[in-house]
């Protein structure tokens, strides 16, 4: 396997590591404050409809990912209000908004454009387009005949969307903020005894509600990125599990950020790896079935969620609604 | 801490009394539905005083005090903070006002330090590094004014219950709380440890801080409390001054009747050895040692108290013995061996053996709690003949009739036996897990923590029902954290340790001081630590 392959699939571990980290550190916010989130799927899946909705009727890939926020926001909101208002199941009210979207968004794309459950088209303005650093090499011919460093530089690092990097940036952002600030050090505690919070005099439920809010505002640009970045335009189901693998990115990483970074690079790297059989059937030197590799990130993902990979210890206070006790 | 003085409502502002009253309530009214849980409360705290609040379990000590600490809305009534009427709707408020409280349950966040629980809600600014540089400062200044010692980095999780109690005091001083409620605070401590809090308590009200001191322990409000206040049944009963009453008038005045505190058994009459007990050796799952080498014997017609701080191996001791776990050592029952791998025993086996055994947390081993009485009533012996009625049904009818039996002769109330578990009081729980196993005659019983969370007239029923088994001429094995219960109940006391037993004793040579050190671990000859 030369450089320039390894660089290839390095890139698409990129590619599809960013709806998986903004996923990630969705969940990760949520469940640190002690709410558990299995709708991360759905408030993709919603977020990837409208923003691919909107960008294609406006033009404006912009506009897409501010509807594909308030979507996820939205259905972010209605979980919050069912567990942590309503004190209700937190697991129930996850599988029931993945249910909601899975069927709210075809059954509107259908009513809206009427081809089958999907969306247009999304081209141009109305999509996310790579960003190209300076001196980087665009034409694949220039980047082949590049030196290795030029070429790392123009395939690797330069060439994605913008969502990429803010991914990225959210990493440290997230990090400094759980362990560097007022409000990390009470959204931890609340995650894991919110009658310490309640007692010092804070709002368990306001404090919940926001981190909830930023679960939802996270997973809106995943879906973004999905519809209007990754793919061109919304299709059924286009989240493929998504939200469950970055749930189980989430577990292995402990719910730390950096791990959560890693973690999703991993699973990214399983999932570029179907898109190049080529480059992997060379490197075992046989025939691997095409379907494995699609499975793979699955496999994994199934394998950490059994907990065969080391205790991973949640939030304590994760599940559980707060009732003020005498 | 900003600007004391423009905070409404602190001691600073000139007191239109100068003697005002630190804390006042008037009619102070809650109801839970049906249940009134404060009844038109009135109670007066002076400033710089330790004023202890007592009662039993259910006479709304702790609703009273969440009101004051807005967790609850008074129905009806007001407050008064250094004489200003204030309002307490939620928490905030509270700390606002100068109150802090010492939850019995500790509201610490376990893998966060003992710096960053205190700092937690009181924190400078948006940025963490700040805060935590200034309490540390503060800390070790609380620290030396106190005696207040704890290490700021150590993670909770880590630290002793005297250390996260500590750390909860300071938690309400870094507050700057001026009025300071401890709820049941020395129900965890050794005694050595309670000693510490109620010198440290001392030092804060010489400092001008004002106390509140809820227990169910007369021992206590007797001996650090300058004031009294008596709830029975939602109501405030009598606030007397403690140099002026004696635990009898104020149990008397708790439980509405005239009550026995000590005791009342005549000497014990052993006979033969009933439980042997040899080298007993117990590894947890985690591989975590829990009894080392335990050696010890009950006999006939005596009770043989384990005294120790709760997590010293009492409970696995219990386990071993009733059947739940298992160990390694030798242990007999009237001189034939038990066994103890759990391959060929199990608790039922040692039913069938004659060992009852009353668990220490009744509530998740000794009953179900969503299953009526005489289902309760039931468990374990399920399987008897006498509760058959032929070889597919069970004779629920007689078992009824049985049950309602049992509860007039344990005093059980309300003696239905329809009622589910969860709807009786602790102490009504327990008389219904001791009928339970009282009544199959057994020729040793283990029970633990008999009266824990049990009211006073309870307690003493439960007392005298273990002294009557005993001069029945049975082998009883009593494991409590509660030092009093020990002393008055055991005819021999062994101290347990990590696992270990430190010595036996006998009730009349030794006291709580001499016990206090042996559950500490330091056996005499080697020095206090």
């Amino acid at each position: 396997m030369d450089l320039l392959t390894i660089l290839q699939i390095l890139d698409s571990t990129l590619r599809l590591a960013t709806p998986l980290l903004f996923a990630c550190l969705a969940g990760l916010f949520s469940e640190r404050s002690g709410i558990f989130d299995i709708g991360l799927e759905g408030k993709m899946l919603i977020a990837a409809f409208f923003s691919a909705a909107f960008a294609y009727t406006t033009g404006n890939v912009w506009l897409g990912m501010l509807a594909g926020i308030a979507g996820s926001v939205a259905l972010a909101a209605l979980h919050g209000v069912a567990s942590v208002t309503f004190r209700g199941n937190q697991l129930i009210s996850g599988v029931a908004i993945n249910f909601l979207a899975a069927g709210f968004t075809v059954l509107i794309a259908q009513n809206w454009f009427g081809q089958g459950g999907r969306t247009p088209a999304v081209a141009g303005p109305a999509r996310f387009e790579g960003l190209n650093w300076p001196g980087a090499l665009e034409k694949s011919e220039d980047i082949r005949n590049a030196s290795p460093l030029m070429q790392a530089y123009s395939e690797l690092i330069s060439g994605h969307t913008i969502l990429t990097y803010v991914a990225l940036i959210t990493v440290p952002i997230t990090w400094y903020v759980l362990f560097r600030t007022r409000f990390g050090l009470r959204l931890r505690a609340v995650g894991e005894n919110p009658g310490a919070v309640d007692t010092a005099g804070i709002n368990v439920t306001s404090l919940r509600y926001i981190a909830v809010g930023i679960a939802g505002l996270l997973c809106g640009l995943a879906g973004a990125y999905l519809a209007t970045g990754l793919a061109a335009g919304f299709g059924k189901d286009m989240t493929a599990g998504r939200g469950f693998i970055a749930l189980a990115a989430l577990i292995f990483a402990k719910w730390r950020p950096w791990y959560a970074l890693f973690a999703c690079l991993l699973f990214g790297f399983l999932q570029s790896l179907s898109l190049r059989p080529d480059a992997v059937n060379n490197l075992v030197r046989f025939e691997v079935p095409g379907q494995l590799l699609d499975a793979l990130p699955y496999i994994l993902t199934v394998v950490i969620l059994a907990g065969f990979v080391g205790k991973a210890i949640p939030p304590r206070a994760g599940g559980e609604p707060y009732v003020k006790e005498r | 801490m900003s600007d004391t003085t423009t905070d409404p409502g602190r001691a600073t502002a000139p007191a239109p009394d100068a003697r005002a009253p630190a804390i006042e309530l008037k009619g102070i009214s809650k109801a839970f539905g049906p249940v009134q849980a404060n009844k038109d409360i009135a109670i007066r705290v002076m400033p710089g005083t330790i004023h202890g609040i007592i009662g039993e379990n259910g006479a709304g000590k702790s609703t009273l005090m969440s009101i004051l600490y807005g967790f609850y809305k008074a129905d009806k009534g007001e407050i008064f903070i250094n004489g200003h009427k204030t309002e307490i709707p939620d928490s905030q408020a509270a700390i606002r006002a100068g109150i802090g409280m010492v939850f019995q349950h500790f509201k610490l966040v376990e893998n966060f330090t003992v710096l960053e629980n205190v700092v937690l809600g009181a924190e400078e600014g948006a940025l963490l590094r700040p805060s935590l540089a200034k309490a540390r400062k503060l800390l070790t200044q609380l620290a030396k004014e106190y005696e207040l010692n704890v290490d700021p980095d150590a993670l909770i999780e880590d630290i002793g219950v005297g250390m996260q109690q500590r750390v909860e005091i300071l938690k309400a001083l870094y507050r700057q709380a001026d009025i300071l409620i401890l709820d049941e605070p020395t129900g965890v401590l050794t005694p050595a440890e309670a000693d510490h809090l109620f010198r440290i308590l001392d030092n804060l009200k010489a400092e001008g801080k004002t106390i509140i001191l809820i227990t169910h322990k007369l021992r206590e409000i007797m001996d650090v409390t300058d004031t009294v206040s008596v709830m029975r049944r939602g109501e405030m009963t009598a606030t007397v001054k403690t140099a002026e009453t004696s635990p009898e008038e104020l149990a008397e005045l708790m439980v509405g009747r005239k009550v026995l505190l000590r005791v009342d058994k005549k000497p014990a009459n052993p006979g033969e050895v009933v439980l042997e007990v040899m080298n007993l050796n117990v590894t947890d799952d985690a591989g975590v040692h829990r009894l080392k080498d335990v050696s010890l014997t009950v006999r006939a017609g005596e009770i043989l108290g384990i005294a120790g701080v709760a997590g010293n191996g009492q409970s696995e001791l219990l386990d071993v013995l009733g059947g739940i776990d298992h160990g390694t050592g030798t242990v007999e029952l009237n001189g034939e061996a038990i066994d103890l791998s759990g391959k060929q025993s199990d608790g039922k086996s040692r039913r069938d053996r004659g060992i009852a055994h009353v668990p220490e947390d009744r509530q998740r081993r000794g009953l179900i709690m969503d299953f009526s009485a005489w289902e309760n009533i039931a468990f374990g012996y399920h399987d008897d003949a006498m509760y058959q009625k032929n070889v597919w049904l069970m004779d629920n009818a007689a078992l009824k009739a049985e049950t309602e039996a049992k509860m007039g002769r344990f005093d059980v109330r309300p003696p239905d036996p329809k009622l589910s578990a969860k709807n009786f009081s602790g102490g009504n729980q327990q008389k219904i897990v001791l009928a339970r196993e009282i009544e199959r005659n057994p020729d040793l019983l283990l029970i633990g923590q008999p009266t824990r969370g049990v009211d006073i007239g309870a307690i003493e029923f439960i007392h005298q029902q273990i002294v009557a088994l005993r001069d029945q001429g049975k082998a009883i094995l009593l494991v409590s954290v509660e030092l009093d219960e020990i002393m008055s109940l055991s005819d021999r006391i062994a101290v347990m340790f990590d696992g270990r037993i430190m010595g036996e004793r006998l009730p009349s040579e030794t006291d709580e001081k001499k016990l206090g050190l042996l559950m500490a671990g330091v056996t005499e000859g080697t020095g206090g630590v």
